[in-house]
């Protein structure tokens, strides 16, 4: 038999049927994560078809997109924004009614789902697990094949378990060497979002390989994965490995003692054949990764900080050239300056990109070293409630608040604005998100991605640097 | 699912000075305030929402959809990697709600490439300079694009035609708008002896 790519065998060992008139094969899904803005059209198409929920039993549902980022513990009535509660309260009748298990905001183990699937050992090795947002990638950090889907496909994976499915392509992303040090997931993420864009990967499901993963811890290897979307592969895959099997142990859904030994026998299985095709191969050289950040619109439109924004005269590619000069129109900067020492108003650390507690603890090192600068709005958001009480224990909140941060409730917050935290127009925000489109943050907002370190730095100082 | 097999429509090229505008990502198709509702019917209210407003909430003279010539197409032509970003649904959706039942682009993003198909919207890829040929002739009331699924081809107004690849299974499926659960739900009995299979090979998972 042929090699095989760690993707081939995951989609090997979940193959239903394959369905000849449409070309497409069943997949069976592992975990269903839901939440409350990409269903309620899910469960009322359920209804009306008269079809329930094959297997409520591995579906988990979290509330996380418009939940506010303080008075959680009012509950629903906290909700100010009569659409977000409308949509909280769909999602919280839908769960009862086909008994989903629901960790609701307020609820300790609450927080973006991204982060709760992993901390809960809910995603393990080996397995499929999507959801209706694209940054389900995330998941794959941990050797499971992981994707976002559109809402009619969540209708799908509730009445079936299934999900209809085509082969994706096989992308390896090989880094050579080890990063520098300083020099995060982050960082790594966007280097290579820069040179393929962001829709290198398109078609692609792209696995991480080389020194310089296997040196990332599980919250690194989470935030590469994450962005895989941004460089157009629906998932990102990293091999598992002692490190993976060493943040799972003891999780409260991960296998228990006995269960454990057979499930690991499995999970190291789970990688690439040394002779298994690629279609596609990516290669980046570890020390050519410098602290990078976004200048514009797209995430592909990221520099090394140390960098000058493009100067669309010298880009022959009109479709680049374009876009180019929309960008710096819209983010208010001149073609050909340096992206250091541009001021900002705003600074978010948050998000299913980078809210795990090494997150914090990487920006509360920087915040110990100052305060928020005068004229600059810096808010924390953990990613869960755990991440939350973990960071107490550590008495990282303590840091931040006497910094002169905010310290929030969690939630996805200002990563995509669904809640009251949003940029006024023209405000420029140093972000540990994921996406920079324009009005992403709010209308007229001005986002740069950057790592949690950096994005604390801005605060400090005033500007990015 | 509706069907689509033929359509006959002026179309509506997404310009940004003067070109295709390339990676419009599902935020810019639609923005996350729009988000929060629980239907799939009224989005075009938020499709394009910020290029078609201005910052006080005004209609926005210049965007292609507010100018009388254009407001009617069901086609839209636009630059390359359209639909990247967000999963949301709620794009295909608003330009469903809008009478947008054709996207042509040279390429697509996954997701939104997927969703589109399961809300009845052929999205066509055909290359760079077919798509700008198409936006040029893109004139308005009288330009009328033919739009054949059966044959796989665009027909301009000027009378000039491009064939496109599509799946066939897909094609199948669009033709004659076809439910996927009604599909996947023949092949139960697959579906439940994974299931037999699954709790002896990977115990572990049956309760997660």
């Amino acid at each position: 038999m042929a090699g095989r790519t760690l993707y081939d065998k995951i989609w090997d060992a979940h193959l239903v049927s394959e369905d000849a008139a449409t070309g497409e094969a069943l997949m069976f899904i592992d975990l269903h994560l839901i939440h409350e803005v990409t269903t309620p059209q899910a469960f009322a198409g359920l209804k009306a078809a008269g079809r329930g929920v094959r297997r409520p039993d591995l579906t988990l549902a979290v509330a996380d997109h418009n939940t506010p980022t303080e008075n959680q513990a009012l509950g629903l009535a906290g909700v100010k924004d009569e659409a977000a509660r409308n949509q909280l309260q769909a999602l919280t009748r839908n769960v009862a009614e086909y008994g989903i298990e629901f960790f609701p905001m307020g609820d300790l183990r609450n927080g973006i789902v991204h982060v709760v699937g992993p901390e809960q050992g809910r995603t393990q090795p080996g397995m499929t697990i999507v959801f209706g947002d694209s940054h389900t990638s995330t998941h794959g950090a941990f050797g499971s094949l992981a994707h976002g889907i559109g809402t009619s496909e969540v209708e799908h994976v509730l009445a079936t378990q299934t999900l209809r499915a085509r082969k994706m392509k096989n992308m390896a992303v090989d880094i050579h060497g080890d990063l520098a040090p300083g020099v995060t997931a982050k960082d790594l993420a966007l280097h290579l979002i820069a040179k393929i864009g962001t829709a290198g990967g398109t078609g692609c499901v792209m696995e991480f390989r080389g020194p310089a993963i296997r040196g990332l811890s599980m919250e690194g290897r989470m935030t590469l994965c994450n962005l895989s979307i941004e460089g157009g592969a629906r998932a990102g895959l990293v091999a598992p490995d002692e490190k993976t099997f060493a943040y799972m142990k003891g999780r409260p859904a991960a296998p228990k003692a006995g269960a454990w030994e057979m499930a690991e026998k499995y999970w190291s299985t789970l990688f690439s054949d040394d002779d298994a095709h690629w279609d596609e191969v990516v290669e980046i050289d570890a020390k050519d990764v410098e602290p990078t950040i976004t200048w514009g619109t797209s995430p592909e439109q990221a520099i090394a900080l140390s960098g000058n924004v493009p100067d669309p005269a010298e880009i022959s590619d009109q479709v680049k050239k374009s876009a180019i000069e929309r960008a710096l129109e819209y983010m208010g900067l001149e073609a050909g300056q340096k992206i250091a020492g541009t001021p900002v108003q705003r600074v978010f650390i948050g998000s299913c990109t980078n809210s795990r507690i090494e997150d914090l603890r990487a920006a509360a090192d920087v915040a110990r070293t100052g305060h928020v600068s005068t004229g600059v709005r810096a808010m924390v958001v953990p990613g869960s409630g755990l991440v939350r009480a973990q960071a107490e224990a550590e008495g990282l909140d303590e840091i931040f608040l006497s910094a002169g941060f905010e310290w929030r409730e969690p939630g996805c917050s200002m990563c995509l604005g669904m809640n009251p935290d949003i940029l006024a127009p023209g405000e420029r925000c140093a972000s540990t998100s994921n996406r920079n489109f324009e009005g992403r943050q709010g209308r007229g907002g001005r986002t740069h991605l950057m790592s949690p370190v950096l994005a604390a730095r801005a605060a400090i100082t005033g500007i990015i640097g | 699912m509706k069907a689509f097999t033929k359509l006959r429509s002026t179309a509506a090229p997404l310009l940004d000075k003067g070109k295709l505008m390339a990676n419009v990502d599902t935020d810019m198709i639609i923005p996350k305030q729009f988000l929060k509702t629980t239907e799939r019917v009224g989005l075009s209210e938020g499709l394009f929402h910020e290029l078609k407003t201005m910052a006080d909430g005004s209609p926005n003279p210049d965007f292609v959809l507010n100018r009388p010539a254009y407001s009617a197409a069901g086609v839209l032509v636009a630059g390359e990697n359209f639909g990247c970003g967000s999963s949301r649904e709620h794009a295909p959706w608003a330009l469903l709600d809008q009478g947008i039942t054709c996207v042509i682009a040279p390429s697509f993003a996954d997701i939104f490439y997927n969703n589109c198909g399961k809300n009845g919207i052929l999205a066509i890829a055909l290359p760079l300079h077919v798509c700008e040929a198409l936006a040029g002739q893109a004139g308005g009331n009288n330009s009328v694009f033919e739009i054949d699924l059966e044959t796989k081809s665009v027909t301009g107004p000027d009378g000039e035609t491009y064939a496109f690849d599509y799946d066939e299974g897909r094609r199948e499926k669009l033709l004659k708008g076809l439910d996927d659960i009604a599909l996947s739900l023949k092949a139960d009995s697959d579906i439940a002896a994974f299931e037999s299979k699954r709790k002896l090979t990977t115990p572990w998972l049956e309760k997660i």
